[in-house]
């Protein structure tokens, strides 16, 4: 009985991962965390997993806030390549 | 007549100043290096031009670009994603026999000094994530950042690479179990 909720390790590693992304749907989140009740290892995992996580959003904000522009040097080489292209 | 009023529509001694940056932050977010997006643009430019005389005015100029860098991105992804000896990923689980699924035993996780636990704010520490990221396989770095630094949602990732999601999935774990015994190598057990 209930067999179908019982998972390996690497199963619930996959799970963690998805749900790092809030995309694990229900089942899966409710196998995860009965893994995680009886697996000391798996549950020190998952939340190693999602302090990773904090970081990695704290370092998207950064990168989102930060506008990349060609360099004026490459514009003019480009630029001149496009006119011989072009002729 | 109709073939002037068309090619009229485009302006193409203007691109560079109208739309480098624009092509060249599009690439950069994907791809991350700025000497290969700046080529990406470049292509984009040229392709731009063997093609103008196809360009029906239906779009804007812009549009028109960007899809012609689309196209690119996908060639460059196609490219990684075929190189041969790319690092294999050391996976942490049994892949058969009666533990099959179970933790590899001198593979389990190992707690983490608590110290640096606390520190995300830290610049070192990003630091440290750039590097573990440019030390996994290319293509995994860049599905790794599009979908964990960039945030794209996993559909516009798969419709952009041409991949499945599950597909990107096994990436993004590769890339995650990768990333975590590089930090924990180089900071959290430091």
């Amino acid at each position: 009985m209930f067999k179908f909720l019982k998972i390996t390790c690497q199963e619930a590693n996959e799970i963690c991962n998805k749900s790092q992304y809030n995309e694990a749907t229900l089942l899966e989140k409710v196998k995860l965390n009965i893994h995680i009740a009886f697996c000391k290892i798996c549950a020190m995992y998952s939340k190693q997993n999602a302090k990773l996580t904090d970081i990695f959003k704290s370092k998207a904000i950064d990168c989102k806030n930060h506008v990349h522009c060609m360099k004026e040097d490459d514009k003019e080489l480009l630029k001149e390549k496009l006119r011989e292209m072009s002729s | 007549m109709s073939e002037t009023s068309k090619n009229q529509l485009l302006k193409p001694d203007n691109w560079v100043d109208n739309y480098s940056d624009y092509l060249f932050n599009y690439a950069i977010v994907r791809v991350n290096s700025s000497d290969i997006a700046k080529d990406l643009v470049q292509e984009t430019f040229f392709a731009g031009l063997r093609s103008a005389k196809n360009f029906e005015g239906k779009s804007t100029e812009r549009t028109w670009l960007i899809s012609i860098l689309k196209r690119k991105i996908i060639d460059y992804y196609r490219k990684i994603n075929s190189k041969k000896g790319q690092a294999e990923v050391r996976m942490s689980f049994y892949e058969d026999g009666e533990n099959e699924g179970n933790w590899i035993e001198e593979r389990v996780p190992q707690s983490w000094n608590s110290q640096t636990e606390k520190e995300i704010e830290n610049e070192e520490l990003k630091n440290q994530i750039d590097n573990c990221i440019d030390h996994l396989p290319e293509k995994y770095a860049m599905v790794f950042r599009m979908k964990t630094i960039q945030e794209f949602e996993t559909e516009e990732i798969c419709k952009e690479l041409d991949i499945t999601p599950s597909n990107l999935w096994v990436i993004i774990h590769r890339a995650r179990t990768q990333l975590r015994s590089c930090m924990e190598k180089n900071w959290f057990n430091k």
